[in-house]
């Protein structure tokens, strides 16, 4: 038995992949679940439920899957590159905390403002990833390490910020930043729900990046450069210039995302605000096989297993912490799948 | 004389294609068996087959008369069968003693026997004449030395019959010869071998008897003092082959000069002092050793690297420096040594790879966006005028043939007429029709007016197309020698780094 490269990959494969690896995720959190006392089927059942049972849970979902788009489409350009960011949690709390402090002080009508905040966070995101892109390029610093620890780093920064300059007077003490300005806040996409338009500058997001990357001299560079990074040079491409390329926009993705939560839903920065966006942003994007348009397929469900799970938790009694195992399985079970996708057993 | 092993009437489809069709063929004791045939005859197949990696749709395999189970690597390896594959399986970070050990010792065992171990390959090292050190990493070894741990992993574990695929596609000639000499020691001593190849030298070198494969199906067997290079050939390929020749014709003005150029890589000297003219019209033959630094001078004149000091122009314009885009833009147009590692990105299209090296020009893009149907028209006019067989514009190059990828690549260089051509070992790997065909592009790119600097390692094709030759060694280089004076004696002695050198005291 052994395996062999396909030649072709079929289309129905590529899609049918993250489905049977979502699906083989839940069968073995399945077992979990029965090990906490609960049919694992009417756990599902109350999850569904609790995701899509309703108008609320269905604006919960799509609020949470806004900035999981944003995440997952940072993970998947510089996964594209080979450009390992695993920052992209500290990138969105950079991008949030700019957003917020920005927001505070700035003197702009709402609709100029807005724009504005959100650039604020996409460079301050931009600006955490070009660091460790620079030292890779410069000192062959393995940016895994890199961006992991800033991660920490730019967490234990906000702490130290919302407790300090940031302090919001009017929280009775609760470590929270002061919050940006109400003319910043972004409207409501449906009345009395925390869903906001910020979804739309997430989709417009990922086909923004669709195109780039697909009609692109960059996109193709991009890829090229990831694919093969000597034939690329070979061909005049200049590695620095890409892999700097590709972190900036990166980063910017990440930072947007915390802007984006900001703006739409904190109002301020605190230091729980994300649930680990940054790394479910890494299943995302492994889950989309790091296309622009599957992201926003493989965020809903991310975030469907989230807030389903939370639903799931009060009804049954198991602990939400399923939420993260069955996304984490499910990264695992894609890795898999992405293997059979391009390679065959033949015995 | 005895049979050891028997091929009968194997058949083997992969989807509709036929890769052996009812091959048979037989192997005797302490004979050398070269089976030749060009990339896609099915050797390959065939040999996995034996060695249990495929299972055969019909035919049996025996080995010392008795059958052998399909599809079971393992019962092939008892049955004294052992394969060294055309790429190395050895673990780099381990030592020679511990590859050759590795699977073959029980996995649940506290202790492994080193010292009997050792014995046995050290004894199997002195009988066949295959000296190593046990303890030496792999990753330190060369080449050579690993391809001889390989052979020795396989007769550690009592191989009497080894397989051996392309067996020097990895190695220098000199390495291969010596290669040939130990596999006719080992077959002195009993051991039967087979090996794989499509280059006739070797063939003819090497080898007591031929089988030839074509499309799968077994098309002859010859004795080699039987048999010639010209006939194998004609075999393999199924018609007339013929390298085409260089004519003479005049050559014009210098186009690429280079004039004491050093280029080095921290304190090592790369590439010392070396001048070089081509004229337009002409091809220059770079001959040596390999690892002598023809790949630092494919690196300097494909852009990559920038002399430390010394003058390259082009036309006349300092290039020195100009990168790969700048060099292109100046006119000059480059065939990479190893297509596959730098010539191509194999998981991208063939338009993207056609058009990757030139994106940025007006022709395939407007402010950063790329004109995708100008791109795949054009792919689809190298397809067409450079004969790239199997390859649509949207075909992912790694599905071409070597042959195909090479024309393509060469296409793409050709295109838009060059003023200089840097063919680095243009045909490393290729089977005799596509040599032929790659030959015959670069002999009409020098008929049009070109400047070829051709490196080779393959003195017949640096003979045959270039008007001039001179040799690489140690980083610098000879005299030019024109190709009508250059005999093998004298080609020969220029790579060994005897050269006359004409000072004008």
């Amino acid at each position: 038995m052994q395996l062999e490269r396909r030649t072709d990959v079929p289309l129905r494969l590529v899609v049918s992949a993250p489905l049977a690896a979502v699906l083989a995720a839940l069968v073995l959190a399945a077992g979990l679940i029965a090990a906490a006392g609960v049919n694992p089927l009417s756990a599902y059942a109350a999850m569904l439920k609790g995701a899509l049972g309703s108008r609320l849970s269905v604006t919960e979902l799509l609020t949470r899957a806004t900035p999981l788009i944003l995440t997952g489409l940072a993970a998947a350009v510089a996964f594209r590159a080979r450009l390992w960011n695993i920052g992209g949690e500290g990138q969105f709390y950079l991008g949030a905390l700019a957003t917020a402090w920005v927001g505070h002080t700035l003197m702009l009508p709402g609709l100029l403002g807005i724009p504005v905040l959100m650039v604020c966070g996409m460079a301050a995101g931009a600006v955490l990833l070009a660091g460790p892109a620079y030292l890779r390029l410069r000192f062959g610093v393995d940016e895994v390490v890199t961006t992991l620890l800033l991660n920490f780093i730019i967490i234990l920064f906000v702490g130290l910020m919302i407790e300090g300059p940031l302090r919001d007077p009017l929280a009775f003490g609760w470590p929270q930043s002061v919050p940006v300005d109400g003319d910043f806040r972004l409207p409501d996409l449906v009345p009395r729900t925390r869903l906001h338009i910020g979804l739309l500058f997430a989709i417009a997001a990922a086909a923004t990046v669709w195109l780039v990357l697909s009609r692109t001299v960059f996109g193709i560079e991009t890829r090229a450069t990831g694919l093969n990074p000597k034939a690329a040079a070979f061909a005049g491409i200049s590695l620095p210039r890409t892999i700097m390329g590709v972190a900036l926009l990166s980063g910017a993705l990440a930072g947007l995302a915390g802007s984006v939560e900001v703006l739409g839903v904190t109002g301020g920065v605190t230091t729980t605000m994300s649930p680990g966006f940054g790394y479910a942003g890494i299943v995302v994007a492994m889950l989309a096989a790091l296309h622009p348009v599957g992201v926003v397929a493989a965020a809903l469900f991310v975030a469907g297993v989230f807030v389903g799970a939370d639903a799931m938790s009060r009804a049954t009694g198991v602990p939400s912490f399923i939420a993260d195992v069955i996304v984490a399985l499910s990264l695992l079970t894609m890795l898999v799948a992405l293997l059979f996708t391009s390679y065959r057993i033949r015995r | 004389m005895t049979e050891v092993l028997a091929l009968e009437n194997i058949t083997k489809t992969f989807g509709t294609l036929t890769a052996n069709d009812d091959v048979t063929l037989h192997l005797a004791k302490g004979e050398i068996l070269a089976l030749l045939g060009e990339n896609g005859a099915g050797k390959t197949t065939l040999m996995n087959i034996l060695f249990g990696h495929y299972s055969a749709d019909a035919g049996e395999v025996r080995v010392f008369g008795a059958v052998l189970p399909s599809g079971k690597p393992r019962a092939a390896i008892d049955a004294g069968v052992g394969m060294v594959h055309q790429h190395f399986t050895l673990a780099a970070n381990l030592t020679v003693l511990e590859n050759v050990i590795l699977g073959s010792e029980p996995l649940l065992r506290l202790r492994s026997s080193r010292e009997a171990a050792r014995a046995k390959l050290m004894t199997i090292s002195q009988r066949f004449g295959l000296p190593v050190d046990p303890d030496a990493r792999i990753s330190r070894l060369s080449v050579g030395e690993r391809q001889r741990v390989e052979i020795l992993k396989a007769l550690y574990r009592d191989a009497r019959i080894l397989i051996l695929d392309e067996p020097t596609a990895v190695l220098a000639r000199p390495e291969a010869m010596q290669l040939f000499e130990t596999l006719r020691d080992m077959a002195k001593s009993g051991l039967s071998v087979i090996f794989i190849s499509h280059k006739l030298h070797e063939v003819m070198a090497g080898s007591d008897r031929v089988a030839v494969l074509r499309g799968g199906r077994m098309v002859a067997e010859r004795r080699t003092q039987d048999t010639s290079p010209d006939e194998l050939a004609e075999l393999m390929v199924g018609r007339k082959v013929e390298r085409p020749r260089r004519q003479d014709h005049k050559i014009g003005a210098p186009v690429l000069q280079a004039e004491g150029v050093r280029v080095t890589d921290g304190d090592a000297i790369r590439l010392n002092d070396v001048s070089f003219t081509v004229h337009a019209g002409e091809i220059l033959g770079i001959v040596g050793v390999s690892g002598n630094g023809q790949a630092d001078l494919g690196a300097l004149l494909a852009g990559l690297t920038t002399p430390a000091t010394g003058r390259l122009t082009l036309d006349g314009i300092d290039v020195a420096g100009f990168g790969p885009r700048g060099l292109i833009s100046a006119g000059a147009a480059r065939v990479p040594e190893d297509r596959h590692s730098e010539g191509a990105i194999g998981e991208m299209s063939v338009w993207e790879n056609a058009t990757l090296e030139r994106l940025r020009t007006p022709r395939f893009s407007t402010s950063g966006f790329v004109r995708r149907s100008k791109a795949r028209a054009y792919a689809a006019e190298l397809i067409k005028r450079f004969d790239v067989r199997g390859a649509t514009p949207e075909t992912r190059i790694r599905l071409l043939s070597g042959g195909n990828m090479q024309k393509l690549i060469l296409g793409r260089s050709l295109a838009t007429p060059p003023k200089f051509l840097l063919a680095n070992q243009p045909t490393r790997g290729l089977d005799e029709g596509a040599i032929a065909a790659v030959h015959t592009e670069l002999l009409a790119a020098r008929a049009q007016g070109a400047a070829i600097l051709l490196i080779s390692e393959e003195l017949d094709e640096a003979v045959g197309l270039a008007d001039r030759i001179q040799a690489i060694v140690n980083g610098r280089l000879s005299q030019s020698v024109s190709a009508d004076e250059a005999d093998p004696r004298r080609l020969g002695l220029m790579m060994a780094g005897v050269w006359e050198t004409d000072d004008a005291a």
